[in-house]
């Protein structure tokens, strides 16, 4: 593997919020707790999780749109995660980000054209002369005809607005795109497409994706490593293939069982998870999944399990797991 | 088994400015008694408005044209107001998507159970409020007793949806409209309430209308699909022969484009080129024919209507004039 394009250590974020009728109790939201990972130059590493279980706030915090609790974020040997605004800007033109709205992401007053120029004129990447043929090259790179460009967002559906969305974070030239539920809005057959546009600008341009998802098939789909989180943290980080074919934390088994399945043996002999997300105002101690998880042990509701390598590139966060065949999934629990 | 429910030739309209704009361009549906119905389609194919006309719910501005919907033996676009009014919820229950916009914020979820109850069954109120319970230990929601007394912002999406499901049963209705109940939820609770309906359909004995866009969320729990296209029926089939011989040259793309957990990751994925037409610009002929790599002289002219596909089950049914006659052969 090459050098890793970013990485991550120890990131931490928290969201102060104030609770009662009149905001009189303090309280604190643990969105993501001590998240360690590297992303490759070239690679597709998609997070998954359920709603609050951290994998937006990773990708805000990894582009210091929020700015992260604790932790670093290096790219190119420079510690993103503590850059002001002003000093966060060279940045930014590198490290961009497609939104999953389509609808509220794209100014409803400027035209398709002006909205793809900003970025250009902004970062100064082309002189005014040259535009039209750079806004000419770009629709055409997320399939759409330069007549576009004279278009309002209303007048576009949503697979193109995406598409758009898609052109301005190419505008800067980037290395890194962060796909934060980039497809989740669109219709099946239009989410194919968006999916193949993706796969192809990967290949032309060379970039690394960073999706995030919560359609696993679509995940297995497009991703070269996964990493499964829950309530902030990292239960499992694997190459798609291994984690698909042989996830080993329980929560992603649970979650990979919940997943509809147009083939209807499979569909009927399901592995349900009871229950519901623990709030992440007050997450549970030790591991966070203790209170669904199936093999919970003494030790899972004291102790918090590392992430570690059972298998070459197979990371997982369970006290039970200590290799990808010996488990003690089969015993009854403590 | 008798048909609960058979619509026919079902037409509906957006009036316009500019005039009428046709969004249901004749549909034709049946749901046995006991029968688990999946209806798939895209945004805007009109699969939850054909559902809502059923019971008067169309938003402003958007009629039922024509055409005739026969519920247990009465015809459901004829009747009044009030008719439909007792018809909703005691004959036909509804879950909508969203349970957040559905319940009322400022109103304790035991009173809103109640008022349904109330107004359906005629109980008095501690009669209510004690079915509210039963029907909350029903739907599976932990200490139903002490939730009569929670509001909805203290309850979780799984919970409300649950919340949603219970009022939808207040009324013991023969058929229970499910419009995308899951669509706002995890998947993890998704897989929670789709057990929890498919359980209670099998113990009450109701029809299930399930209006949903996601093939794979539909294969485990209809008994047959219908596939929807710009408010037509394409397709419509006992579910395995969806899924084993899809037909329709629209289910056969949706199908493809749907990445499943056992494809080759990585591949381009076929996808069906162009959009759905917009309402008010359909096409003279067939609605999918402008997207169809099938398409033939006829289908930009004729309007195919569902037949039965040449050589599979005679409840297998598709509206295309290339793939229903040479049968699911490819």
């Amino acid at each position: 593997m090459t050098a890793p394009l970013l990485s991550v250590r120890g990131l931490r974020k928290e969201f102060p919020v104030r609770l009662g009728a009149f905001g009189d109790r303090a309280a604190t939201v643990h969105a993501l707790d001590d998240l360690s990972l590297d992303i490759v130059e070239g690679e597709t590493l998609s997070l998954v999780g359920e709603s609050g279980c951290g994998k937006s706030t990773t990708g805000y915090c990894l582009l210091n749109i929020q700015r992260p609790s604790a932790g670093s974020v290096v790219y190119k040997g420079t510690d993103i995660a503590r850059l002001d605004d002003e000093a966060m800007r060279p940045f930014r033109r590198d490290l961009q980000i497609v939104f999953q709205d389509p609808y509220s992401t794209l100014n409803p007053r400027m035209t398709i054209g002006e909205a793809l120029s900003e970025p250009i004129l902004f970062h100064g990447l082309a002189p005014k002369a040259a535009l039209p043929e750079r806004l000419r090259q770009l629709l055409a790179d997320v399939g759409l005809s330069e007549r576009f460009a004279s278009r309002y967002p209303h007048e576009l559906s949503g697979g193109q607005r995406q598409r758009v969305a898609i052109a301005r974070a190419l505008a800067c030239q980037p290395r890194f795109i962060v796909c934060d539920e980039a497809i989740s809005a669109l219709d099946v057959s239009v989410q194919a497409q968006i999916l193949n546009l993706l796969l192809d600008l990967q290949q032309k341009y060379r970039l690394t994706y960073l999706f995030i998802a919560h359609d696993l098939a679509v995940v297995r789909h497009i991703s070269d490593r996964v990493g499964v989180m829950y309530l902030g943290r990292l239960a499992e980080l694997a190459p798609a293939e291994a984690l698909f074919a042989r996830p080993l934390h329980p929560y992603t088994r649970a979650l990979l069982s919940a997943v509809p399945t147009t083939d209807r043996r499979t569909a009927t002999t399901r592995q349900r998870l009871q229950g519901e997300v623990p709030s992440p105002l007050a997450p549970p101690s030790g591991c966070r999944f203790h209170t669904r998880c199936p093999q919970a042990r003494d030790i899972c509701r004291t102790a918090v399990p590392a992430l570690r390598e059972v298998a070459p590139g197979h990371a997982t966060a369970c006290h039970a797991v200590t290799s990808p065949t010996a488990t003690n999934w089969e015993e009854t629990p403590a | 088994m008798t048909a609960l429910l058979d619509i026919n030739g079902l037409t509906i309209d957006i009036d316009r400015d500019s005039g009428p704009a046709r969004v249901v361009d004749g549909i034709d549906l049946s749901i046995l008694e006991g029968e688990s119905l999946g209806i798939v389609g895209e945004s805007g194919c009109g699969k939850s408005l054909t559902m809502l006309s059923l019971v008067g719910l169309l938003p402003n501005r958007i009629r039922a044209t024509g055409g005739t919907a026969h519920f247990a033996g009465r015809e459901l676009l004829r009747l009044s107001p009030a008719e439909l009014r007792k018809i909703r919820g005691a004959q036909i229950g509804f879950i909508f998507q969203d349970p957040m916009t559905s319940l009322n914020p400022v109103m304790r979820i035991g009173d809103q159970i109640a008022e349904a109850l109330i107004y359906q069954t005629g109980l008095d109120k501690p009669a209510a409020m004690a079915k509210a319970g039963d029907l909350l230990e029903l739907v599976g929601i932990p200490s139903p007793r002490e939730r009569l007394m929670a509001y909805p912002h203290e309850l979780s999406g799984g919970m409300r949806q649950r919340v949603m499901i219970a009022i939808g049963l207040a009324g013991s209705p023969r058929l229970l409209i499910a419009d995308e109940p899951t669509t706002a939820l995890d998947v993890t609770i998704q897989a929670q309430i789709v057990d929890l309906v498919r359980d209670l359909k099998d113990r009450l004995g109701m029809s299930v209308v399930w209006i949903t866009h996601d093939l794979a969320l539909i294969a485990g729990l209809a008994d047959r699909i219908a596939v929807l296209y710009a408010g037509t029926v394409v397709e419509d089939a006992p579910v395995d022969l969806i899924f084993e011989r899809p037909t329709h040259p629209y289910t056969r793309g949706l199908l493809a484009s749907l990445p499943t957990l056992t494809d080759r990751p990585m591949s381009r994925l076929p996808s069906i080129g162009g959009t759905p037409p917009e309402p008010g610009r359909r096409p003279a002929g067939c609605p999918f024919a402008p997207r169809c790599t099938l398409a033939v002289a006829a289908c930009q002219t004729e309007v195919p209507r569902l037949r039965p596909v040449a050589g599979s089950d005679p409840r297998h049914r598709a509206a295309c004039f290339v793939t229903a006659k040479e049968g699911a052969a490819a």
